[in-house]
Protein backbone atom coordinates (compact mmCIF):
# COMPACT_ATOMS: atom_id res chain seq x y z
CA UNK A 1 0.00 0.00 0.00
CA UNK A 2 1.49 3.33 -0.90
CA UNK A 3 1.46 6.39 1.32
CA UNK A 4 -1.51 7.96 -0.37
CA UNK A 5 -3.75 4.90 -0.04
CA UNK A 6 -2.74 4.53 3.58
CA UNK A 7 -3.55 8.18 4.22
CA UNK A 8 -6.98 7.65 2.67
CA UNK A 9 -7.62 4.75 5.05
CA UNK A 10 -6.54 6.81 8.05
CA UNK A 11 -8.89 9.60 7.01
CA UNK A 12 -11.80 7.28 6.34
CA UNK A 13 -11.39 5.83 9.83
CA UNK A 14 -11.16 9.29 11.36
CA UNK A 15 -14.31 10.48 9.61
CA UNK A 16 -16.21 7.37 10.69
CA UNK A 17 -15.11 7.94 14.28
CA UNK A 18 -16.28 11.56 14.29
CA UNK A 19 -19.58 10.66 12.71
CA UNK A 20 -20.36 8.44 15.69
CA UNK A 21 -21.39 11.67 17.40
CA UNK A 22 -23.25 13.56 14.68
CA UNK A 23 -24.89 15.93 17.17
CA UNK A 24 -21.61 16.95 18.69
CA UNK A 25 -20.08 17.39 15.24
CA UNK A 26 -22.94 19.62 14.09
CA UNK A 27 -22.81 21.75 17.23
CA UNK A 28 -19.05 22.23 16.96
CA UNK A 29 -19.18 23.04 13.26
CA UNK A 30 -22.00 25.51 13.90
CA UNK A 31 -20.09 27.05 16.79
CA UNK A 32 -17.00 27.39 14.62
CA UNK A 33 -19.03 29.06 11.89
CA UNK A 34 -20.71 31.47 14.30
CA UNK A 35 -17.46 32.44 16.07
CA UNK A 36 -15.60 33.19 12.89
CA UNK A 37 -18.55 34.89 11.30
CA UNK A 38 -19.02 37.13 14.35
CA UNK A 39 -15.44 38.28 13.86
CA UNK A 40 -16.34 39.26 10.34
CA UNK A 41 -19.33 41.21 11.64
CA UNK A 42 -16.83 43.05 13.86
CA UNK A 43 -14.84 44.10 10.78
CA UNK A 44 -18.04 45.25 9.12
CA UNK A 45 -18.95 47.37 12.16
CA UNK A 46 -15.61 49.18 12.02
CA UNK A 47 -15.99 49.88 8.32
CA UNK A 48 -19.45 51.29 9.06
CA UNK A 49 -17.76 53.97 11.16
CA UNK A 50 -14.51 54.56 9.31
CA UNK A 51 -15.50 53.90 5.68
CA UNK A 52 -12.07 52.63 4.59
CA UNK A 53 -8.70 51.61 5.96
CA UNK A 54 -5.73 53.25 4.26
CA UNK A 55 -7.46 53.21 0.89
CA UNK A 56 -8.80 49.67 1.16
CA UNK A 57 -12.54 49.10 1.05
CA UNK A 58 -14.62 46.63 3.02
CA UNK A 59 -15.03 44.36 -0.02
CA UNK A 60 -11.28 44.22 -0.59
CA UNK A 61 -10.65 43.39 3.06
CA UNK A 62 -13.21 40.59 2.69
CA UNK A 63 -10.98 39.06 -0.01
CA UNK A 64 -8.01 38.91 2.39
CA UNK A 65 -10.23 37.76 5.19
CA UNK A 66 -11.88 34.96 3.21
CA UNK A 67 -8.63 33.69 1.70
CA UNK A 68 -6.75 33.44 4.96
CA UNK A 69 -9.67 31.79 6.74
CA UNK A 70 -10.07 29.14 4.06
CA UNK A 71 -6.32 28.42 4.27
CA UNK A 72 -6.30 28.16 8.02
CA UNK A 73 -9.45 26.02 8.14
CA UNK A 74 -7.88 23.44 5.84
CA UNK A 75 -4.50 23.48 7.57
CA UNK A 76 -6.02 23.23 11.03
CA UNK A 77 -8.24 20.39 9.94
CA UNK A 78 -5.47 18.21 8.50
CA UNK A 79 -2.77 18.97 11.10
CA UNK A 80 -4.65 17.94 14.23
CA UNK A 81 -1.99 15.33 14.96
CA UNK A 82 0.68 18.05 15.15
CA UNK A 83 -1.55 20.38 17.11
CA UNK A 84 -2.02 17.88 19.95
CA UNK A 85 1.44 16.35 19.58
CA UNK A 86 2.81 17.45 22.96
CA UNK A 87 0.10 16.14 25.27
CA UNK A 88 -1.01 13.21 23.07
CA UNK A 89 2.29 11.79 21.86
CA UNK A 90 5.31 13.09 23.77
CA UNK A 91 3.87 13.25 27.26
CA UNK A 92 2.23 9.83 26.97
CA UNK A 93 5.18 8.24 25.19
CA UNK A 94 2.89 7.24 22.32
CA UNK A 95 5.39 8.66 19.89
CA UNK A 96 7.52 5.52 20.42
CA UNK A 97 4.81 3.51 18.72
CA UNK A 98 4.90 5.76 15.69
CA UNK A 99 8.66 5.37 15.42
CA UNK A 100 8.61 1.58 15.22
CA UNK A 101 6.13 1.51 12.34
CA UNK A 102 7.58 1.31 8.84
CA UNK A 103 6.06 4.62 7.74
CA UNK A 104 7.14 8.23 8.17
CA UNK A 105 6.06 10.01 11.32
CA UNK A 106 4.72 12.85 9.20
CA UNK A 107 2.28 10.57 7.39
CA UNK A 108 1.11 8.96 10.61
CA UNK A 109 0.55 12.30 12.31
CA UNK A 110 -1.30 13.71 9.30
CA UNK A 111 -3.48 10.62 9.42
CA UNK A 112 -4.18 11.02 13.14
CA UNK A 113 -7.36 12.97 12.57
CA UNK A 114 -9.11 15.03 9.92
CA UNK A 115 -10.97 17.46 12.08
CA UNK A 116 -14.34 17.84 10.44
CA UNK A 117 -15.66 20.59 12.70
CA UNK A 118 -13.28 23.00 10.95
CA UNK A 119 -15.74 22.95 8.10
CA UNK A 120 -17.51 25.72 10.03
CA UNK A 121 -14.59 28.09 9.46
CA UNK A 122 -14.15 26.85 5.91
CA UNK A 123 -17.76 27.62 5.01
CA UNK A 124 -17.43 31.01 6.64
CA UNK A 125 -14.34 31.75 4.52
CA UNK A 126 -16.11 30.68 1.35
CA UNK A 127 -19.17 32.78 2.22
CA UNK A 128 -16.97 35.82 2.83
CA UNK A 129 -15.13 35.25 -0.47
CA UNK A 130 -18.47 35.01 -2.25
CA UNK A 131 -19.62 38.28 -0.68
CA UNK A 132 -16.35 39.92 -1.73
CA UNK A 133 -16.62 38.62 -5.29
CA UNK A 134 -20.13 39.95 -5.49
CA UNK A 135 -19.31 43.39 -4.06
CA UNK A 136 -16.21 43.83 -6.20
CA UNK A 137 -17.78 42.39 -9.33
CA UNK A 138 -14.76 40.17 -9.93
CA UNK A 139 -14.95 38.30 -13.22
CA UNK A 140 -13.19 35.03 -12.53
CA UNK A 141 -10.86 34.00 -15.32
CA UNK A 142 -8.19 31.30 -15.30
CA UNK A 143 -5.47 33.69 -14.13
CA UNK A 144 -7.45 35.00 -11.18
CA UNK A 145 -8.57 31.55 -10.11
CA UNK A 146 -4.97 30.41 -10.28
CA UNK A 147 -3.86 33.33 -8.09
CA UNK A 148 -6.55 32.57 -5.53
CA UNK A 149 -5.72 28.87 -5.56
CA UNK A 150 -2.01 29.68 -5.16
CA UNK A 151 -2.76 32.00 -2.26
CA UNK A 152 -4.90 29.41 -0.51
CA UNK A 153 -2.51 26.49 -1.12
CA UNK A 154 0.45 28.54 0.02
CA UNK A 155 -1.45 29.56 3.12
CA UNK A 156 -2.27 25.95 3.92
CA UNK A 157 1.42 25.01 3.57
CA UNK A 158 2.44 27.87 5.83
CA UNK A 159 -0.03 27.12 8.60
CA UNK A 160 0.82 23.40 8.48
CA UNK A 161 4.46 24.47 8.76
CA UNK A 162 3.71 26.53 11.86
CA UNK A 163 1.87 23.61 13.46
CA UNK A 164 4.77 21.28 12.63
CA UNK A 165 7.15 23.71 14.34
CA UNK A 166 4.82 23.91 17.33
CA UNK A 167 4.89 20.10 17.54
CA UNK A 168 8.68 20.07 17.17
CA UNK A 169 8.96 22.39 20.14
CA UNK A 170 7.19 19.76 22.22
CA UNK A 171 10.26 17.47 21.89
CA UNK A 172 11.96 19.89 24.27
CA UNK A 173 9.07 21.34 26.28
CA UNK A 174 6.82 18.22 26.37
CA UNK A 175 3.72 20.38 26.75
CA UNK A 176 2.35 22.18 23.75
CA UNK A 177 2.81 25.88 24.26
CA UNK A 178 -0.05 28.29 23.92
CA UNK A 179 2.49 30.73 22.51
CA UNK A 180 2.22 29.07 19.08
CA UNK A 181 -1.31 30.47 18.96
CA UNK A 182 0.22 33.89 18.34
CA UNK A 183 1.33 32.60 14.94
CA UNK A 184 -1.69 30.49 14.05
CA UNK A 185 -4.73 32.37 15.34
CA UNK A 186 -2.72 35.58 15.65
CA UNK A 187 -1.47 35.09 12.10
CA UNK A 188 -5.00 34.68 10.83
CA UNK A 189 -6.03 37.82 12.68
CA UNK A 190 -3.11 39.80 11.25
CA UNK A 191 -3.47 38.54 7.68
CA UNK A 192 -7.14 39.44 7.59
CA UNK A 193 -6.06 43.00 6.97
CA UNK A 194 -3.71 44.09 4.19
CA UNK A 195 -0.08 44.11 5.25
CA UNK A 196 0.51 47.78 4.49
CA UNK A 197 -1.60 48.99 7.39
CA UNK A 198 0.90 47.67 9.93
CA UNK A 199 4.04 49.20 11.39
CA UNK A 200 7.31 48.50 9.70
CA UNK A 201 8.70 46.00 12.26
CA UNK A 202 5.53 43.97 12.30
CA UNK A 203 5.28 43.96 8.51
CA UNK A 204 8.86 42.83 8.08
CA UNK A 205 8.25 40.03 10.55
CA UNK A 206 5.22 38.91 8.56
CA UNK A 207 7.11 38.98 5.27
CA UNK A 208 10.57 37.70 6.10
CA UNK A 209 10.33 35.60 9.26
CA UNK A 210 6.95 33.91 9.18
CA UNK A 211 5.70 34.81 5.70
CA UNK A 212 2.02 35.01 6.60
CA UNK A 213 1.99 38.34 4.81
CA UNK A 214 3.33 36.89 1.57
CA UNK A 215 0.86 34.06 1.22
CA UNK A 216 -2.31 36.10 1.14
CA UNK A 217 -1.31 39.70 0.68
CA UNK A 218 0.77 39.69 -2.50
CA UNK A 219 -1.39 37.29 -4.56
CA UNK A 220 -4.56 39.17 -3.60
CA UNK A 221 -3.00 42.53 -4.42
CA UNK A 222 -2.19 41.05 -7.81
CA UNK A 223 -5.67 39.58 -8.17
CA UNK A 224 -7.43 42.83 -7.29
CA UNK A 225 -5.09 44.80 -9.54
CA UNK A 226 -4.81 47.18 -6.60
CA UNK A 227 -1.88 49.58 -6.76
CA UNK A 228 0.50 47.90 -4.34
CA UNK A 229 1.12 50.34 -1.50
CA UNK A 230 4.21 48.31 -0.63
CA UNK A 231 6.86 48.76 -3.30
CA UNK A 232 7.60 45.31 -4.71
CA UNK A 233 8.73 44.23 -8.17
CA UNK A 234 6.25 42.26 -10.28
CA UNK A 235 8.20 39.00 -10.24
CA UNK A 236 8.23 39.08 -6.46
CA UNK A 237 4.46 39.39 -6.39
CA UNK A 238 4.19 36.31 -8.60
CA UNK A 239 6.75 34.32 -6.63
CA UNK A 240 5.28 35.22 -3.22
CA UNK A 241 3.08 32.10 -2.88
CA UNK A 242 6.24 29.98 -3.01
CA UNK A 243 7.18 31.31 0.41
CA UNK A 244 4.53 29.20 2.16
CA UNK A 245 5.94 26.02 0.65
CA UNK A 246 9.52 27.00 1.43
CA UNK A 247 8.47 27.63 5.02
CA UNK A 248 6.88 24.18 5.18
CA UNK A 249 10.03 22.53 3.80
CA UNK A 250 12.16 24.26 6.41
CA UNK A 251 9.69 23.26 9.13
CA UNK A 252 9.90 19.62 8.04
CA UNK A 253 13.72 19.76 8.20
CA UNK A 254 13.52 21.16 11.72
CA UNK A 255 11.04 18.39 12.56
CA UNK A 256 13.60 15.76 11.58
CA UNK A 257 16.17 17.36 13.87
CA UNK A 258 13.57 17.19 16.62
CA UNK A 259 12.82 13.52 15.96
CA UNK A 260 16.51 12.70 16.21
CA UNK A 261 16.65 14.58 19.49
CA UNK A 262 13.63 12.71 20.91
CA UNK A 263 14.07 10.69 24.06
CA UNK A 264 11.02 8.85 25.28
CA UNK A 265 9.35 9.95 28.49
CA UNK A 266 9.29 6.25 29.22
CA UNK A 267 5.75 5.65 30.33
CA UNK B 1 -27.33 30.23 53.94
CA UNK B 2 -26.49 29.81 57.60
CA UNK B 3 -22.87 30.74 57.33
CA UNK B 4 -20.58 32.12 54.69
CA UNK B 5 -17.55 30.24 55.95
CA UNK B 6 -17.64 27.10 53.78
CA UNK B 7 -18.05 29.22 50.66
CA UNK B 8 -15.17 31.48 51.62
CA UNK B 9 -13.00 28.42 52.24
CA UNK B 10 -13.87 26.98 48.83
CA UNK B 11 -13.01 30.32 47.33
CA UNK B 12 -9.64 30.50 49.07
CA UNK B 13 -8.64 26.93 48.19
CA UNK B 14 -9.44 27.33 44.53
CA UNK B 15 -7.70 30.69 44.38
CA UNK B 16 -4.45 29.32 45.82
CA UNK B 17 -4.62 26.29 43.54
CA UNK B 18 -5.07 28.38 40.39
CA UNK B 19 -2.13 30.61 41.30
CA UNK B 20 0.11 27.56 40.83
CA UNK B 21 -0.20 27.73 37.06
CA UNK B 22 2.47 30.35 36.52
CA UNK B 23 3.84 29.11 33.20
CA UNK B 24 0.35 29.16 31.75
CA UNK B 25 -0.07 32.72 32.98
CA UNK B 26 3.20 33.85 31.37
CA UNK B 27 2.46 32.13 28.05
CA UNK B 28 -1.05 33.58 28.08
CA UNK B 29 0.38 36.99 28.81
CA UNK B 30 2.76 36.91 25.82
CA UNK B 31 -0.10 35.86 23.56
CA UNK B 32 -2.25 38.71 24.83
CA UNK B 33 0.47 41.31 24.24
CA UNK B 34 0.73 40.17 20.64
CA UNK B 35 -3.06 40.34 20.13
CA UNK B 36 -3.13 43.72 21.77
CA UNK B 37 -0.54 45.03 19.32
CA UNK B 38 -2.45 43.72 16.30
CA UNK B 39 -5.68 45.32 17.50
CA UNK B 40 -3.95 48.61 18.31
CA UNK B 41 -2.29 48.70 14.88
CA UNK B 42 -5.61 48.07 13.15
CA UNK B 43 -7.18 50.93 15.11
CA UNK B 44 -4.20 53.16 14.32
CA UNK B 45 -4.69 52.48 10.61
CA UNK B 46 -8.43 53.09 10.81
CA UNK B 47 -8.02 56.38 12.68
CA UNK B 48 -5.40 57.60 10.21
CA UNK B 49 -7.76 56.77 7.31
CA UNK B 50 -10.69 58.85 8.40
CA UNK B 51 -11.30 62.30 9.82
CA UNK B 52 -14.94 61.58 10.62
CA UNK B 53 -15.80 62.17 14.26
CA UNK B 54 -15.78 58.84 16.13
CA UNK B 55 -17.60 57.76 19.28
CA UNK B 56 -14.21 57.51 21.01
CA UNK B 57 -10.80 58.89 20.09
CA UNK B 58 -7.70 56.85 19.29
CA UNK B 59 -6.18 57.07 22.78
CA UNK B 60 -9.45 55.84 24.27
CA UNK B 61 -9.72 52.98 21.77
CA UNK B 62 -6.15 51.92 22.62
CA UNK B 63 -6.95 52.00 26.33
CA UNK B 64 -10.06 49.92 25.63
CA UNK B 65 -7.94 47.34 23.75
CA UNK B 66 -5.33 46.98 26.52
CA UNK B 67 -7.96 46.78 29.25
CA UNK B 68 -9.59 44.05 27.20
CA UNK B 69 -6.32 42.13 27.16
CA UNK B 70 -5.71 42.73 30.86
CA UNK B 71 -9.13 41.49 31.96
CA UNK B 72 -9.63 38.79 29.34
CA UNK B 73 -9.97 36.14 32.05
CA UNK B 74 -13.04 37.89 33.41
CA UNK B 75 -15.14 36.77 30.45
CA UNK B 76 -17.35 33.69 30.92
CA UNK B 77 -15.37 31.62 28.43
CA UNK B 78 -16.35 28.15 29.49
CA UNK B 79 -18.02 26.13 32.16
CA UNK B 80 -15.93 25.10 35.14
CA UNK B 81 -13.75 22.24 33.76
CA UNK B 82 -13.87 20.34 37.08
CA UNK B 83 -17.65 20.40 37.05
CA UNK B 84 -17.68 19.25 33.42
CA UNK B 85 -15.49 16.36 34.49
CA UNK B 86 -17.75 15.57 37.44
CA UNK B 87 -20.70 15.49 35.08
CA UNK B 88 -18.86 13.21 32.66
CA UNK B 89 -17.75 10.80 35.38
CA UNK B 90 -20.99 10.87 37.34
CA UNK B 91 -19.27 12.24 40.44
CA UNK B 92 -21.63 15.16 40.27
CA UNK B 93 -23.97 13.00 42.36
CA UNK B 94 -21.71 13.62 45.37
CA UNK B 95 -22.57 17.30 45.17
CA UNK B 96 -26.06 16.35 46.32
CA UNK B 97 -24.62 15.02 49.57
CA UNK B 98 -22.84 18.16 50.66
CA UNK B 99 -24.61 20.18 53.34
CA UNK B 100 -24.16 23.22 51.14
CA UNK B 101 -26.21 25.06 48.59
CA UNK B 102 -24.80 23.72 45.32
CA UNK B 103 -25.36 27.01 43.54
CA UNK B 104 -23.36 29.11 45.99
CA UNK B 105 -20.73 26.41 46.31
CA UNK B 106 -20.12 26.36 42.57
CA UNK B 107 -20.47 30.12 42.37
CA UNK B 108 -17.65 30.57 44.89
CA UNK B 109 -15.50 28.17 42.84
CA UNK B 110 -16.23 30.05 39.63
CA UNK B 111 -15.36 33.37 41.20
CA UNK B 112 -12.09 32.13 42.68
CA UNK B 113 -11.10 30.54 39.39
CA UNK B 114 -11.79 33.75 37.53
CA UNK B 115 -10.03 36.10 39.94
CA UNK B 116 -6.97 33.88 40.27
CA UNK B 117 -6.52 33.82 36.51
CA UNK B 118 -7.27 37.49 36.08
CA UNK B 119 -5.14 39.08 38.82
CA UNK B 120 -1.62 38.05 37.69
CA UNK B 121 -2.45 38.66 34.04
CA UNK B 122 -3.96 42.06 34.73
CA UNK B 123 -0.94 43.14 36.80
CA UNK B 124 1.50 42.04 34.09
CA UNK B 125 -0.58 43.67 31.37
CA UNK B 126 -0.79 46.98 33.21
CA UNK B 127 2.96 46.97 33.77
CA UNK B 128 3.55 46.16 30.11
CA UNK B 129 1.02 48.50 28.50
CA UNK B 130 1.54 51.46 30.85
CA UNK B 131 5.31 51.34 31.30
CA UNK B 132 7.07 49.12 28.78
CA UNK B 133 5.14 50.14 25.67
CA UNK B 134 6.17 53.82 26.04
CA UNK B 135 9.76 52.72 26.76
CA UNK B 136 9.74 50.88 23.43
CA UNK B 137 9.07 54.24 21.81
CA UNK B 138 5.37 53.63 21.23
CA UNK B 139 3.96 56.29 23.55
CA UNK B 140 0.78 56.74 21.51
CA UNK B 141 -0.03 53.09 22.00
CA UNK B 142 0.20 53.00 25.76
CA UNK B 143 -2.54 52.21 28.23
CA UNK B 144 -3.61 55.50 29.84
CA UNK B 145 -4.41 55.85 33.52
CA UNK B 146 -8.07 56.38 34.50
CA UNK B 147 -9.43 59.73 33.36
CA UNK B 148 -10.03 61.15 36.85
CA UNK B 149 -9.78 59.85 40.44
CA UNK B 150 -13.56 59.57 40.34
CA UNK B 151 -13.35 57.35 37.23
CA UNK B 152 -10.78 55.20 38.99
CA UNK B 153 -13.02 54.64 42.01
CA UNK B 154 -16.06 53.91 39.86
CA UNK B 155 -14.01 51.55 37.70
CA UNK B 156 -12.89 49.50 40.69
CA UNK B 157 -16.51 49.21 41.78
CA UNK B 158 -17.64 48.29 38.28
CA UNK B 159 -14.99 45.62 37.73
CA UNK B 160 -15.93 44.02 41.06
CA UNK B 161 -19.50 43.76 39.81
CA UNK B 162 -18.17 42.38 36.52
CA UNK B 163 -16.64 39.47 38.43
CA UNK B 164 -19.98 38.72 40.10
CA UNK B 165 -21.89 39.08 36.84
CA UNK B 166 -19.48 36.92 34.90
CA UNK B 167 -19.55 34.23 37.61
CA UNK B 168 -23.34 34.19 37.35
CA UNK B 169 -22.94 33.61 33.61
CA UNK B 170 -20.42 30.81 34.18
CA UNK B 171 -23.08 29.25 36.39
CA UNK B 172 -25.39 29.15 33.39
CA UNK B 173 -22.70 27.36 31.41
CA UNK B 174 -22.34 24.90 34.30
CA UNK B 175 -26.07 24.46 34.29
CA UNK B 176 -26.07 23.78 30.55
CA UNK B 177 -23.33 21.26 31.15
CA UNK B 178 -25.37 19.46 33.85
CA UNK B 179 -28.46 19.35 31.66
CA UNK B 180 -26.85 18.34 28.35
CA UNK B 181 -24.19 16.15 30.04
CA UNK B 182 -21.43 17.71 27.95
CA UNK B 183 -19.67 21.04 28.14
CA UNK B 184 -18.58 21.28 24.52
CA UNK B 185 -21.81 22.24 22.81
CA UNK B 186 -22.86 24.85 25.36
CA UNK B 187 -19.47 26.53 25.42
CA UNK B 188 -19.09 26.74 21.67
CA UNK B 189 -22.54 28.22 21.19
CA UNK B 190 -22.30 30.83 23.94
CA UNK B 191 -18.82 32.23 23.35
CA UNK B 192 -19.56 34.08 20.07
CA UNK B 193 -22.34 36.05 21.72
CA UNK B 194 -20.14 36.89 24.66
CA UNK B 195 -17.40 38.11 22.33
CA UNK B 196 -19.47 40.40 20.21
CA UNK B 197 -22.04 41.66 22.73
CA UNK B 198 -19.53 42.42 25.48
CA UNK B 199 -17.41 44.69 23.30
CA UNK B 200 -14.42 42.36 23.37
CA UNK B 201 -14.35 42.09 19.57
CA UNK B 202 -15.18 45.69 18.76
CA UNK B 203 -15.91 48.37 21.39
CA UNK B 204 -19.69 48.67 21.56
CA UNK B 205 -19.80 52.47 20.87
CA UNK B 206 -18.59 51.76 17.30
CA UNK B 207 -21.79 49.88 16.51
CA UNK B 208 -24.48 51.86 14.66
CA UNK B 209 -26.13 54.60 16.74
CA UNK B 210 -29.63 53.20 16.53
CA UNK B 211 -28.65 50.02 18.32
CA UNK B 212 -26.72 51.73 21.16
CA UNK B 213 -29.54 51.83 23.77
CA UNK B 214 -30.11 48.12 23.25
CA UNK B 215 -26.41 47.32 23.55
CA UNK B 216 -26.16 49.34 26.75
CA UNK B 217 -29.08 47.48 28.32
CA UNK B 218 -28.09 43.88 27.55
CA UNK B 219 -26.27 41.81 30.18
CA UNK B 220 -23.00 41.25 28.31
CA UNK B 221 -22.19 44.99 28.21
CA UNK B 222 -21.27 44.76 31.89
CA UNK B 223 -18.44 42.33 31.12
CA UNK B 224 -16.34 44.73 29.09
CA UNK B 225 -17.95 47.85 27.71
CA UNK B 226 -19.41 49.57 30.77
CA UNK B 227 -16.38 49.22 33.09
CA UNK B 228 -13.90 50.21 30.36
CA UNK B 229 -15.85 53.28 29.35
CA UNK B 230 -16.03 54.29 32.98
CA UNK B 231 -12.24 53.89 33.13
CA UNK B 232 -11.39 56.34 30.35
CA UNK B 233 -14.14 58.76 31.24
CA UNK B 234 -16.58 57.86 28.48
CA UNK B 235 -19.24 57.23 31.10
CA UNK B 236 -19.24 59.62 34.05
CA UNK B 237 -21.46 60.67 36.94
CA UNK B 238 -25.01 59.46 36.68
CA UNK B 239 -24.52 57.50 33.44
CA UNK B 240 -21.69 55.60 35.06
CA UNK B 241 -23.83 54.84 38.10
CA UNK B 242 -26.68 53.79 35.82
CA UNK B 243 -24.26 51.41 34.10
CA UNK B 244 -23.18 49.85 37.38
CA UNK B 245 -26.82 49.60 38.49
CA UNK B 246 -27.61 47.81 35.23
CA UNK B 247 -24.81 45.33 35.93
CA UNK B 248 -25.99 44.72 39.49
CA UNK B 249 -29.55 44.21 38.30
CA UNK B 250 -28.45 41.62 35.74
CA UNK B 251 -26.28 39.88 38.32
CA UNK B 252 -29.25 39.54 40.67
CA UNK B 253 -31.62 38.42 37.91
CA UNK B 254 -29.18 35.87 36.49
CA UNK B 255 -28.27 34.66 39.95
CA UNK B 256 -31.90 34.22 40.95
CA UNK B 257 -32.93 32.43 37.76
CA UNK B 258 -29.75 30.35 37.77
CA UNK B 259 -30.30 29.31 41.37
CA UNK B 260 -33.86 28.18 40.68
CA UNK B 261 -32.86 26.37 37.49
CA UNK B 262 -29.92 24.59 39.10
CA UNK B 263 -32.04 23.35 42.02
CA UNK B 264 -34.56 22.02 39.54
CA UNK B 265 -31.85 20.36 37.45
CA UNK B 266 -30.18 18.82 40.50
CA UNK B 267 -33.49 17.42 41.70
CA UNK B 268 -33.85 15.31 38.62
CA UNK B 269 -30.18 14.82 38.04
CA UNK B 270 -29.05 12.32 35.44
CA UNK B 271 -25.92 10.57 36.55
CA UNK B 272 -23.55 9.04 34.06
CA UNK B 273 -20.99 6.37 34.63
CA UNK B 274 -20.90 3.43 36.94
Amino acid sequence: MNAFQLYRRYIAASIRAQMQYPGSFLMMAMGEFIVTFTEFVGVWVLFGRFGQIRGWTFAEIAMFYGTVNVSFAIADSISRGFDVFGPQFVKTGNFDRLLVRPRTTILQLLGYELRLSRIGRLIQGVVVLTIATHLLGIGWDARKLLLLAAAIASGVALFVGILVLQATLAFWTVESLEIANTLTYGGVEAAQYPLDIYSRWFRDFLIFVVPIGCVAYFPIVRLLGHRAPLPAPGWLLDAAPLSGFIFLLIALRVWRVGVRHYTSTGT
Amino acid sequence: MTSLRPYLTVFRMRFVLMLQYRTAAVAGFATQCWWGFIKVMVFAAFFRSSSVHQPMNFAEAVTYVWLGQAFLALLPWLSDPDIAQMVASGNVAYERLRPLDTYFYWYARAMAWMIARAVPRALMMFAFACLIVPLLGMGDWRLRLPATPESAVLFVGAIAVTVMLSSAMVMFLNLGCVITLSERGVNSLVVPFVLILSGNLVPLPFFPNWIQPLLFAQPFAGLVDIPYRIYFGGLTGRTALAGIAQMLAWTIVLGFVGHRALSAAMNRLQVQGG
